[in-house]
């Protein structure tokens, strides 16, 4: 410690004697601190809870193998493949596997994982998948074994006969024991291999290799051996591949998320910046007083910069704790995906805490604080003491126009970095231009109310409350920016956040339409089973029909890190998919046409005239399929993304004649309702139960509703910001006024009435607030275009039109210039008191 | 002797916690009289000058400005009566940093609603007489503690009023500025014939009047004129 610096003693004295004056000010601070850590903080708790309760399914359904050979599509692979991959040397065992999806007792509900496996093989490389009970039984073809889940699902007890179906199939089953290493939830059903192959027409065919490595085994090598054996269906895998995918398709749902909570943090910090930046106005010749005293400059800093982190202190842990519950709350009320729908039907996950998870946003907080208050430090020891103590005002130069270089100087970085590719699959660029953008839009709200208001006090208004408040507003726009600084952040964001959901939902509107132009959709909700001819033709006949599109969708593994994207079979892909950019002519001989969904195309880098390798055996050349890419089409629905191709280059390829979706057009003047009745009534028992039959109006309409749903969230985060920077609004306004209040009383002196600076402080709020609104919805629209354009595509691997939510725009304005305006009238009851007139005495 | 302009009767005033600054207190200016008041801090010089200016009432006793009592005028009479008739000089100035100063010397003025044009010119003009002619563009900030009280002395003669209420007009300056700003202040004063009321602790500054009284709880005392 210098020996110039105060004594801690009188630090305290200092700080706490500020909080004592001003505790409003100093908790609003904190709170919006604590509403951004709270946000971040329970954003990751609820992602990892969900995120690990479904790496615990994942692994109660793999088992406990070293590595996988994984089928690339439903269909499986040849099991042929088994043998050679066992006789490979480092390979201590093979456990062959057929995974089926099933439903116990008939109803969807009791929908289980069905493992077909052989006991003596899954002993040695997955012995957590191997049922409990009686020896003589286990072998038996007709023994079920299941967890305990699945039994309490059902109602089922060990001796119970149930009725298992998968691919449309209902099998009878005896329940033999129970799978005692199964975790809790985990609905998992175990029978014979042969049993599952036979009884689930999967002869031949398996769907995944559970491999045990020999001890000593090199990993890599055994890899490479067993890559070197695969067919075109089938990849390696390791087990947390599935939960890293996972991971993946949700990370950018909640980097967007995460975004938010970031708002709220910038936010907090730019309400701490206006709330030091008063107080230390104030106290200038406080502190130049304690530097005449003998305290040095960094003594001053040190206490202006230890406020704001007692500050940002108060918040982080606040909003830590609130996290914490706020996280519990959503996991119990939304379960783990906060509406994404992205972990499919992992049961409710407990909340599991992350110490190290808590200290970043419990650091972003401080930081945040710390940031805020960091140029009100520097201003506190800025100016030379001995024109401080004066404190004859501040060094206001009216002419001086407000600098705009600096906030060019950021809004061009932000409009770069808004060029740069994405990193690590995130958009973390996108993020880093909205920031700059933000700072650069902040950085030129003087400059703005200056331009703004320079016509208008040309104009010179008769009212002198209305000309003093503007030659205020204009004469101060520093002072200006202070105050608005942390609503433009709330409002500029939320408008941005506004404007990307209007576009995005007036995007996924059109395009509702265009996809789903049909009166009526059927979906087989189903594995191995669908639509047959003879179903087809009866559905064909039902009165009413026009005619219908028959699809088949299935899927198709490209990439074990990634997701499997969809692969569609449709008649006349070209002619009925939303194309967007531009598309190939072709395609080559030889080559398989496809066209990629957005982002499909991104994910897999592939462009109109591309070629793609397709892990479908070719029957002509019995190698994979060289597909060759003719357009890209907007797809919202997949964001693994998509691939579509002809019907009959499906059938060539697959040998599958299923289909399990149809697009109805109806005979003018049949009633939907009717015909829907008469294609359920078409339609055999063992589909009617499983086939979702919808007009497309409801489809429509369900679609949007999900699309609501999954952005609720946002919306009441937004809702968080916009108050807490209203409440800094008012805040400001309020030290303001306090720190104008001789000006007030001189006024009054000089025979201005009480009204009239009431009306003059209303003119202020109103006109601070039309600055505000007009910064705060430019920056915003400015910003959703990197969302839209930038953060989105990076993320999602979708684009969208900008669609602008004017009704909102116009909304926001009037609110703020509103409630700017009785903010201000409610903190000028002290300008008018008395208080105000014996302010201008300096002696009594 | 003429009507006087301003007459205070039997006036009292105690502050909020019951402490009675002054009691019966009585005093006349006739118009264009310059009376200097005194007295020890604490005391009530600046409820005192409240109390004339009608920004504060009295617990007794009344104010009288040119024949009208100000406790029969209600708040928007008195604030008009300030606006017209009454000129502020303050101890700290009190000129607001973002308007020039010909913009802050036009301010009664403006307020009085006076075409914009007509009230620039006349604040140009005050400031000319001030020595200031030259620098109505400039702002505050650029000036030292006596030109801002020239400035302040200004904006209190530019409409002409019939009452200068001035509190410690030069505390703040220094003692060769303080005569410098007192001598012009005086002058304008007298020259717009306009009465004066200073409250003062310098010495100085009271010897500018035309009689001195020294505020005490008992009264003011050496109310000659009174």
């Amino acid at each position: 410690m210098p020996a110039e610096a105060l004594p801690t003693g009188v630090l305290r004295w200092m700080i706490l004697g500020e909080w004592r004056a001003h505790p409003a000010r100093v908790a609003l601070g904190a709170l919006a601190i604590a509403v951004g850590v709270a946000l971040g903080f329970a954003v990751h708790l609820i992602n990892t809870s969900a995120l690990s309760e479904f790496s615990r399914a994942i692994a109660a359904v793999n088992g406990d193998a070293d590595l996988q050979v994984r089928a690339v599509s439903a269909r499986g692979f040849d099991e042929q493949l088994y043998p050679r991959v066992a006789r490979l040397a480092g390979v201590a065992a093979v456990s062959p596997v057929v995974e089926l999806t099933a439903d116990l007792g008939g109803g969807p509900g009791d929908r289980l994982t069905l493992i077909g496996l052989d006991v003596l093989r899954a002993a040695a490389a997955t012995p957590s998948l191997v049922g409990r009970g009686p020896a003589e039984v286990r072998f038996d073809e007709g023994s079920l074994f299941l967890s305990d889940a699945a039994l309490r699902a059902g109602g089922h007890r060990v001796g119970d006969t149930v009725e298992v179906a998968a691919g449309g199939r209902p099998q009878p089953f005896r329940i033999v024991g129970d799978l005692p290493a199964a975790p809790d939830g985990q609905r998992i059903g175990v029978i014979d291999i042969a049993a599952a192959q036979w009884r689930f027409d999967r002869v031949g065919r398996l769907n995944r290799l559970d491999l045990k490595l020999a001890e000593g085994a090199d990993p890599g090598a055994v890899r490479a051996a067993v890559s070197a054996l695969l067919p075109p269906d089938a990849e390696i895998a390791s087990p947390d591949s599935e939960v890293r995918q996972t991971d993946n398709l949700s990370r950018a749902y909640r980097v967007n998320l995460d975004m938010l909570a970031l708002v709220a943090l910038l936010t907090g910090a730019f309400l701490i910046y206006s709330a030091q930046s008063l107080s230390v106005a104030r106290r200038r010749p406080q502190f130049a007083l304690l530097q005449v005293l003998g305290a040095d400059r960094r003594t001053i800093l040190i206490q202006v910069l230890l406020e704001s982190v007692a500050v940002g202190l108060l918040g982080a842990g606040l909003g830590l704790a609130i996290g914490l519950g706020l996280a519990q709350a959503a996991l119990s009320l939304f379960g783990g995906d906060l509406g994404g729908g992205f972990f499919g039907n992992v049961r409710r996950p407990a909340l599991t805490f992350s110490p190290g998870a808590a200290a970043v946003f419990g650091g972003l907080g401080l930081a945040s604080a710390l940031l805020g208050g960091l140029a009100p430090a520097r201003q506190a020891v800025g100016a030379p003491p001995a024109v401080a103590l004066k404190n004859l005002g501040d060094a206001v130069d009216p002419r001086r126009t407000p600098p705009l270089v600096p906030a060019l100087g950021l809004l061009v970085a932000g409009a770069l970095c808004a060029l740069l590719p994405p990193v690590g699959g995130l958009p973390l660029f996108g993020y880093v231009s909205i920031a700059l953008i933000l700072g650069g839009g902040i950085a030129g709200v003087p400059w703005l109310a200056r331009a703004l208001l320079s016509p208008a006090q040309r104009l010179a208004p008769g009212a002198p409350s209305l000309r003093l408040a503007l030659n205020r507003l204009w004469g101060a726009p520093s002072q200006a920016a202070v105050a608005l600084c942390g609503i433009v952040a709330s409002t500029s964001l939320m408008i941005a956040m506004a404007v990307m959901v209007t576009s995005f939902r007036s995007s996924v509107d059109d395009w509702l339409l265009q996809v789903f132009p049909a009166d009526i959709y059927l979906t087989y909700r189903g594995d191995g089973d669908g639509f047959d001819e003879p179903v087809r033709r009866a559905m064909t006949a039902a009165p009413g029909v026009a005619g219908i599109a028959f699809l088949r969708t299935t899927s198709l593994r490209l990439s074990a890190e990634r997701p499997p994207p969809a692969l569609v079979a449709r008649p006349d892909p070209g002619g009925s998919l939303p194309l967007v950019g531009g598309r190939a002519s072709g395609p080559p001989p030889g080559l398989t046409p496809v066209w990629l969904s957005e982002p499909a195309a991104r994910i897999y880098g592939h462009r109109p005239g591309d070629r793609l390798l397709l892990p479908l055996v070719d029957p002509a050349t019995d190698k994979a399929t060289t597909a060759f890419v003719m357009g890209v089409w907007r797809d919202y629905a997949r964001q693994q993304g998509s691939i579509v191709l002809e019907q009959a280059d499906y059938v060539r390829l697959t040998g599958d004649r299923l289909v399990n979706e149809a697009a109805v057009d109806l005979d003018p003047g049949a009633a939907p309702g009717a015909v829907v009745a008469r294609l359920r009534a078409a339609l055999p028992e063992r589909l009617a139960g499983r086939t979702l039959i919808t007009e497309s109006r409801a489809l429509r309409a369900l679609s949007l509703r999900i699309f609501d749903r999954s952005f609720a969230i946002t919306y009441l985060l937004e809702a968080i910001a916009i108050l807490v920077g209203l409440a800094g609004v008012t805040a400001t306004m309020s030290a303001q006024t306090l720190a104008r209040i001789k000006e007030f009383g001189m006024l009054r002196h000089v025979g201005v009435l009480r009204r009239q600076i009431a009306a003059m402080l209303a003119a202020e709020g109103a006109l601070l607030g039309a600055v505000g609104g007009v910064a705060g919805i430019g920056l915003g629209l400015a910003m959703s275009q990197v969302l839209i354009h930038v953060v989105n595509p990076q993320s999602f691997h979708w684009t969208m039109e900008t669609h602008l939510p004017l009704s909102l725009f116009a909304g926001v304005a009037g609110a703020l210039i509103g409630v700017s305006a009785i903010a201000a009238l409610m903190t000028g009851r002290r300008a008018i008191s008395q208080a105000a007139v014996d302010a201008v005495r300096e002696d009594w | 002797m003429t009507s006087p302009l301003l007459s205070i009767t039997s006036l009292s005033k105690s502050v909020p916690g019951g402490r009675v600054l002054f009691r019966g207190l009585d005093l006349a200016l006739a118009p264009g009289e310059f009376v200097a008041v005194t007295g020890e801090s604490g005391v009530g010089k600046s409820t005192l000058l409240n109390l004339v200016a009608g920004l504060d009432l009295p617990d007794s006793g009344t104010v009288t400005f040119d024949g009208v009592a100000l406790g029969d005028l209600g708040e928007d009479g008195r604030t008009r009566l300030r606006r017209d008739r009454i000129g502020f000089v303050f101890q700290a100035f009190h000129v607001l940093p973002h308007l020039s100063l010909a913009q802050n010397v036009s301010l009664p003025l403006m307020l009085q609603r006076r075409p914009a044009r007509e009230a620039a010119d006349q604040g140009r003009r005050m400031l000319d007489l001030v020595g200031l002619g030259d620098r109505g563009d400039d702002y505050p900030n650029q000036l030292s503690g006596g030109e801002l009280q020239r400035v302040a002395i200004a904006r209190a003669l530019v409409h002409r009023p019939a009452l200068i209420l001035a509190d410690e007009p030069t505390g703040n300056l220094d003692a060769e500025t303080a005569a410098r700003v007192l001598d012009l202040f005086a002058a304008h004063v007298r020259e717009a014939g306009a009465a004066t009321l200073l409250v003062t602790h310098s010495k100085v500054a009271a010897a500018c009047a035309d009689r001195t009284v020294k505020l005490t709880p008992a009264g003011l005392v050496g109310n000659d004129a009174g």
